[in-house]
């Protein structure tokens, strides 16, 4: 390419540079730098933000804030746990569709995200109600766990009750509602994120072979041994898309719980929420941004990390098997 | 066979979950006791359907006054930052497609992680933002708010475009004696015209439906439809107008999407015809 080209030239690249980054700049970049400041600062009684000092890390060992963090990151396993689990089989059955139906599934699947967010968990809110047939599902459903729960060991019921995945104690039904409960939480969440998890899963699919499963039949393959060892690793970069599609904005959630979790289920979204709106600390919610900032940014590293890892490792692969072919054929050539 | 069989109902199920408190919205746009949200009166006996709440969208009665004018404001938002952000989007993805060196890498950044941020984050940090320089939050903040959530989108939509974009095109312009913007507007603007589209309807979509970071921005005052909705729901009897509104909107979004499907089918038909 000549450099007089005017397409590319230096006064051009800012021309059309410029506006996008200076706007994420000033909006996105420098705002999370006060962020960071902020936290490095104590608050005042009248909501502003104090001076420079180590105060606001200093509070947040308070006991209520490591168990806050742990319930974020764990209902946000749950979550996405669940949301895989169906939306593998949905992803397959609609790349198995012939493509006039599988436009006509896959639009049926976003349909339900044009009527608004709010509206949809407010649906919820009135099908969790305590006199609807969900929580007499519910109450059979504690009582399951409950029966499960004390057929387990003593030392991993303590483990369970010690990471909160369980509760030890007889259910009670006047106090075991489905509506403010974690169970709430968890169901709405993956209502709303499991379209997120069937798309790209769907997408990676529709690419997938299918002749490679009747493959892994003929030779004898079960079912659903074919679909775990042929399939789930054909879609292997779809499904970590959709864990990352369903996590991140799981880790961030604060509108499911605030109105379906109750007093029960507070996640760091709330709790920032509560700090900055209502309790005008800023220093406080800035930190708490920054934990959740953290945990966000740790399993975004590592799928990136495993991806590359990944793409070394083929590349590796390829270039041995070249090399392998390469010198055979000389080998060939020669004799 | 039997794993398909197995995985198709799974699918329905998921349907079926997916589509249940659509259901209920519509229901409950009929629903004559907007305390209770029941159709059964205190002893029991069925109170029947109403139009009611319809009748009070339609002639704007003041009832649903606040919840019409944050719905209007969501409108004229969601409008406003998909303009100012297709126009940033495009000149961004336009950058990040033509030149490869190292600012576009940092640019590329910076489009990138709002993407995979959640927005709660997006939300507190403009807070700060606004908190730093002591600016008063409302309709501005809100609108800024937005566009910065929406860029990213409409760079990543008019970007995947691009990918099948022939530079040559544009540089056959140039040679013939065109000037940068009569090159955009006559060669590259319709190119990328699908992308762009697509791009703003997702922003639209996206700034429309957004709670979390507009809850965060929005000043006392100001209310666009999901926070007000969501302000509403402790203690209102007018909620059967919230679902009947939502309920429009529905109707109104799948009437368009038959339209422009209709309308595209017949295109393509058209483009089909002469050569069979």
């Amino acid at each position: 390419m000549n450099n007089t080209n005017p397409l590319r030239s230096r006064k051009a690249e800012w021309l059309l540079t410029s506006s996008s980054f200076l706007w994420l700049a000033v909006f996105f970049a420098i705002p999370a730098v006060i962020v960071l400041a902020f936290t490095f600062h104590g608050h005042d009684a009248s909501g502003g933000v104090g001076d420079w000092s180590f105060s606001t890390w200093r509070e947040l060992v308070d006991p209520d804030y490591p168990t806050i963090v742990w319930n974020t990151i764990r209902i946000s396993f749950e979550v996405t746990f669940w949301s895989i689990v169906l939306a593998l089989p949905c992803a397959y059955a609609i790349a198995r569709m012939n493509p006039r139906w599988r436009a006509v599934v896959a639009g049926s699947i976003m349909l339900p995200f044009w009527t608004s967010f709010v509206v949809r968990v407010f649906a919820w809110k009135t099908i969790l109600h305590p006199d609807g047939w969900l929580q007499a599902c519910y109450l059979v459903f504690l009582r399951f766990r409950e029966w499960l729960f004390n057929w387990l060991p003593a030392a991993v019921q303590q483990f369970l009750v010690w990471t909160g995945l369980a509760t030890a104690g007889h259910v009670d039904p006047a106090t075991s509602t489905i509506l403010d409960s974690e169970t709430a939480v968890v169901l709405v969440s993956v209502y709303t994120f499991l379209p997120f998890a069937i798309m790209p899963i769907y997408t990676a699919a529709e690419k997938f072979d299918f002749s490679l499963l009747e493959a892994a039949r003929d030779l004898g393959a079960k079912n659903f041994y074919a679909f775990r060892k042929i399939f789930m690793p054909g879609v292997k970069q779809g499904i970590v898309s959709a864990v990352l599609m369903v996590f991140i904005p799981a880790i961030g959630s604060y509108v499911i719980p605030q109105m379906l979790g109750g007093t029960d289920c507070v996640l760091i979204g709330n709790k920032i929420f509560m700090r900055a709106i209502q309790m005008r600390n800023i220093p406080h919610a800035s930190a708490l941004a920054t934990l959740m900032a953290v945990s966000v940014l740790i399993p975004l590293g590592l799928a990136m990390w495993l991806k590359r890892r990944q793409d070394i490792r083929g590349r590796k692969r390829l270039e041995a098997q070249t090399a392998r072919l390469v010198t055979s054929s000389n080998g060939e050539g020669e004799s | 066979m039997k794993r398909s069989m197995f995985s198709i109902a799974v699918l329905g199920l998921v349907l079926a979950f997916l589509y249940v408190p659509i259901v209920l919205v519509v229901v409950y746009g009929f629903v004559p006791n907007g305390i209770s949200m029941s159709f059964f009166d205190a002893d029991g006996s069925f109170t029947g359907f109403t139009m009611k709440w319809y009748r009070q969208i339609f002639s704007g009665h003041h009832a649903v006054k606040a919840l019409l004018q944050s719905f209007w404001l969501s409108l004229t938002i969601a409008g406003l930052s998909t303009l100012v952000s297709c126009v940033i989007g495009t000149t961004a993805a336009l950058a990040l497609h033509r030149w490869k060196d190292r600012l576009q890498s940092i640019h590329h950044a910076l489009v990138y992680t709002p993407l995979v941020m959640p927005d709660i984050l997006i939300g507190i940090s403009l807070l700060m933002l606004f908190v730093a320089v002591k600016v008063e939050c409302g309709f501005w903040t809100i609108l800024i708010a937005h566009v910065t959530f929406c860029v990213s989108y409409v760079v990543m939509t008019v970007l995947a475009r691009l990918q099948d974009f022939d530079d040559r095109i544009t540089e056959a312009a140039y040679d013939l004696g065109a000037g940068p913007w009569y090159a955009f507007f006559h060669v590259e603007f319709p190119i990328l015209l699908p992308g762009i589209v697509a791009g703003g309807l997702l922003a639209f979509t996206l700034s429309i439906d957004d709670v979390v970071i507009t809850s965060f921005v929005n000043g006392a005052g100001t209310n666009t439809f999901p926070t007000y909705v969501s302000s509403m729901t402790k203690h209102s009897k007018n909620l059967p107008a919230v679902f009947a509104l939502s309920t429009l909107m529905l109707l109104f979004t799948c009437a368009l999407v038959g339209i422009s499907k209709l309308l595209t089918g017949r295109n393509q038909a058209k483009l089909k015809g002469p050569s069979e």
